[in-house]
């Protein structure tokens, strides 16, 4: 086999268009730039200058910078129309890994073809599609949730096995065929090999089961944990809002790494910290699940009772399953639940990390929810509420709480982006998962020590980290622009 | 005014009693003197061996009295050996323990012995706060500007293609964490392979020699992620500014677009991002600790992360005390300068 070059055949067909379109773009967006502070600086050295010319300079070079880009989108579709057609030797490394990632791209058209037909029946989902920076992130995000629900669920995307070595294929180039491939075999190492002669391409989209697992389940316990407290705090206020602002305080105090480093080491897993920690936060949803059903059917009780005798049991029970082992060197005294009744178990290291993000994401959740709380709480419908003489628990959780979901859900999105860095951070420091684990933070950890030299192995999760961060931040600010507008 | 700092004082007190406790209980914790006990000893020794060589350094005391003896308030422990050898955490190796005090604690100014560098504390955090202190400097200086100038341009004219351009970047340079940027930097500027190779991807040399090749990535890494969050909280504040009742009246009146600007709407846009830049010099620590390691850059954060991977409990405490002051400080201060930039709030 001969090794792929980085775009095969359609790019020595399109490759002289798209050098010129792209250099055309980078000129037009530098000119429209430069053309606005050419205004400015003369609008600033002539004291009355020419203002309504530099606005029309800057809207016409804007038209200029809008052109070559939607060209630039043009070849890159036509690109990935010829790889299409081309046989597999030839499509080129990029034009491989579009085609590997195949069963994504049919759901994302699926899905956006779907939004944005019911877009009017959506709610605040649905107007993401009015804005192009909203329509983009979503794009990234659910791009990087179906590759890694589809290399989680099925094996579909990937390669190789992203744990095999293959002897030979050490810091390999990205397109360096396999050696000794057999038949079944995918022929090359798209995007290189690791220093342990691993698959990157392979490790990248596993990777992302991990991260897209853990981060959004760990920024939402944190803000089970964070509205749990943050609502009474600010609606009662007193001793207890003193008290909980003081502990928030005191873990926001605490430099992030300081506390991974002394959270998420072996060490502290053998003593059972992080295990005790965990009965702590997982039985915030259970809390909120009940309160949230009690305060609202509590006029009812032949409704209530069974709903909340349901809950309680079935949550309780996960909430077993996820705490307890039996199977543990040793024993903590949360390990209660047979293991006859015990369907899954939570590997130590995992559940360390998952603690960790939740910790230190909670108090800044909780700060927002007070604030916001704060804000509200003086408004007619809360005294309305009041004066119907409903319970508090009931004012917060189906007054307050559905009333200022707007900016939650935008912090939402920016926080999973914010878990997913912290995620990163850990890996890039050695603690928690495996060091063979393929998340994309322990990946670049490995990749960085020969980084001068082999720039694959650690720049591929660099950028897959990136651009699910980036996608979740222009979500957040599309969902923003757009909740602002109403 | 007093009785302000009084509180925000003794708050500060509290706080780092309780933090540094917390650090203490879990670096004291069994398992971790065990680690502490075979990376000081060797590895091979067996679970008595662990409590001969923990039990005469005072370490299996109960963690309230160990932790009052770090502080000072309690007389530090004495244990004299069969050969009548005194040992005491007060003299550390090289002092005569005979003359040593009993009371040699924080409060009076003593920090310990590093067991993994070998050196007092003190020294160490101090010489290691001198070189952080300086890339942070750099760090800041290269920050500030670049986002103040990007937030204001971007702000001034909301929903402009300048606006959309500048937007557009800090949303990518705060979508980057350091251990990105930091590999994309050097993928790109210092890679043998590839790269242009106009600097270095180590910054060892830059603690005693700090040049513009050794030293300009580690600086720029720290810089860009704070350059996106500082410029999108001014584009923030000054979009919100431009659209205020007296900013109308100016342009009404018939001022020029630039004088509004810099004369009316940039002092008041300029308060919030006071705060912000205030209070993200804590977070800058974070990074440090991400970008000392990448860049092989020796100073607090390259130790922190030493001295946690070998349990160096007085190191970790020092390093904490020092953390915890500064984003006491950085708090306080945040909250003095707003109080005296914002004429409308006063310390009630």
């Amino acid at each position: 086999m001969e090794p792929l070059t980085w775009f095969g055949v359609p790019g020595d067909i399109l490759g002289w268009p798209f050098y010129i379109v792209t250099a055309v773009f980078l000129l037009s967006v530098v000119v429209s730039l430069l053309g606005y502070f050419g205004g400015v600086a003369a609008a600033i050295v002539g004291a009355d200058g020419p203002k309504a010319s530099s606005n029309a300079l800057s809207s016409r070079a804007i038209w200029f910078a809008r052109f070559p880009g939607s060209l630039l989108v043009l070849l890159v579709l036509a690109y990935c129309c010829l790889a299409l057609i081309q046989p597999i030797q030839d499509r080129g490394i990029a034009g491989n890994i579009f085609v590997q990632f195949g069963p994504v791209w049919v759901a994302m058209i699926v899905v956006f073809a779907l939004a944005i037909g019911f877009k009017s029946r959506l709610g605040l989902f649905g107007k993401i599609f009015d804005s192009t920076v909203g329509m983009i992130g979503f794009a990234m995000v659910i791009f990087w949730v179906f590759t890694a629900f589809f290399s989680g669920i099925f094996d579909w995307i990937v390669t190789h096995d992203s744990l095999s070595q293959v002897s030979g294929m050490k810091n390999k180039i990205p397109g360096t065929p396999l050696k000794g491939a057999e038949e079944g075999d995918y022929p090359w190492y798209l995007l290189g090999g690791d220093n342990l002669a691993r698959d990157v391409f392979s490790r990248m989209v596993n990777g992302s089961t991990i991260v897209i697992t853990i981060a959004p389940l760990a920024t939402f316990f944190g803000y089970i944990v964070g509205i749990t407290l943050g609502l009474p705090a600010g609606y009662f206020g007193g001793r207890l809002d003193t008290f909980l602002s003081f502990l928030a305080n005191l873990i926001l105090a605490f430099p992030v790494i300081l506390l991974f480093y002394l959270l998420v080491t072996p060490e502290i897993v053998q003593t059972g910290i992080p295990n005790y920690m965990a009965a702590v936060f997982f039985i915030f949803p259970l809390i909120f699940l009940t309160v949230l059903l009690n305060s609202r059917y509590h006029v009812l009780p032949a409704i209530r009772t069974p709903l909340i005798a349901v809950v309680v049991i079935l949550g309780g029970w996960f909430y077993l399953m996820t705490v307890s082992d039996m199977d543990r060197p040793q024993p903590t005294l949360v390990d209660i639940l047979p293991e006859s009744l015990d369907w899954f178990d939570v590997p130590g290291g995992v559940l360390v990390v998952f603690i960790a993000v939740v910790f230190v994401n909670s108090p800044t959740i909780f700060r927002i929810m007070r604030g916001l709380t704060l804000d509200v709480k003086n408004r007619d419908y809360v005294s309305a509420a009041q004066t119907r003489g409903e319970t508090p628990w009931y004012i917060m959780l189906w007054e307050i709480l559905p009333n200022v979901r707007g900016p939650l859900i935008v912090d939402f999105c920016l926080r999973i982006g914010y878990a997913t860095i912290l995620l990163g951070t850990l890996g890039f420091f050695g603690l928690g998962l495996p060091p063979e684990s393929p998340d994309w933070g322990s990946t670049i950890n490995t990749g960085r020590k020969l980084l001068s030299v082999y720039l694959h192995p650690a720049v591929t999760p660099s950028l897959a980290l990136l651009s699910l961060v980036l996608g979740l931040n222009l979500l957040a600010d599309g969902l923003r622009e757009q909740s602002l507008k109403d | 005014m007093a009785i302000f700092f009084l509180r925000r004082f003794s708050v500060m007190v509290v706080t780092a009693v309780c933090l540094t406790l917390v650090v203490f209980f879990l670096t004291n914790l069994y398992p971790n003197l065990e680690k502490l006990a075979k990376t000081q000893g060797n590895f091979r020794m067996t679970e008595e061996d662990v409590q001969n060589w923990l039990e005469p350094r005072g370490y299996l005391q109960p963690t309230l009295k160990k932790y009052s003896e770090w502080l000072g308030v309690a007389p530090s422990m004495r244990h004299v050996d069969d050969e009548g050898k005194i040992r005491t955490r007060c003299a550390p190796p090289g002092t005569d323990p005979e003359e040593a005090g009993d009371y040699c604690g924080i409060l009076q100014g003593y920090w310990g012995y590093s067991s993994q560098f070998k050196e007092p504390v003190a020294d160490v955090l101090g010489r290691w706060l001198g070189i952080t202190g300086y890339l942070m400097l750099w760090a800041l200086i290269v920050t500030v500007p670049i986002a103040l100038v990007i937030g204001v341009l971007a702000g001034m004219r909301e929903g402009s293609g300048t606006d959309r351009s500048l937007s557009t970047f800090s949303i990518i340079t705060s979508a980057t964490p350091e251990y990105v940027s930091g590999v994309v930097l050097i993928a790109v500027f210092a890679s043998s392979a590839v790269g242009l190779k106009w600097f270095k991807g180590s910054a060892a040399q830059a603690m005693s020699n700090p040049t513009i090749e050794n030293f300009t990535l580690p600086v720029l890494t720290i810089a860009l992620f704070n350059i996106g969050y500082i410029a999108r909280m001014t584009r923030a504040s000054m979009a919100e500014v431009m659209t205020a009742q007296y900013i109308r009246t100016a342009r009404l009146k018939g001022l020029n677009f630039t004088s509004i600007v810099l004369k009316h709407a940039l002092r008041n846009a300029l308060i919030a991002p006071f705060t912000v830049i205030v209070l993200q010099i804590p977070y800058l620590l974070t990074g440090v600790v991400i970008t000392e390691t990448l860049f092989n850059y020796k100073g607090v954060g390259w130790g922190l992360v030493q001295a946690a991977g070998n349990n160096d409990i007085e190191m970790l405490l020092g390093v904490s005390v020092v953390a915890v002051v500064i984003v006491l400080i950085t708090q306080l201060i945040s909250d003095i300068g707003y109080v005296f930039l914002n004429p409308r709030i006063r310390i009630s």
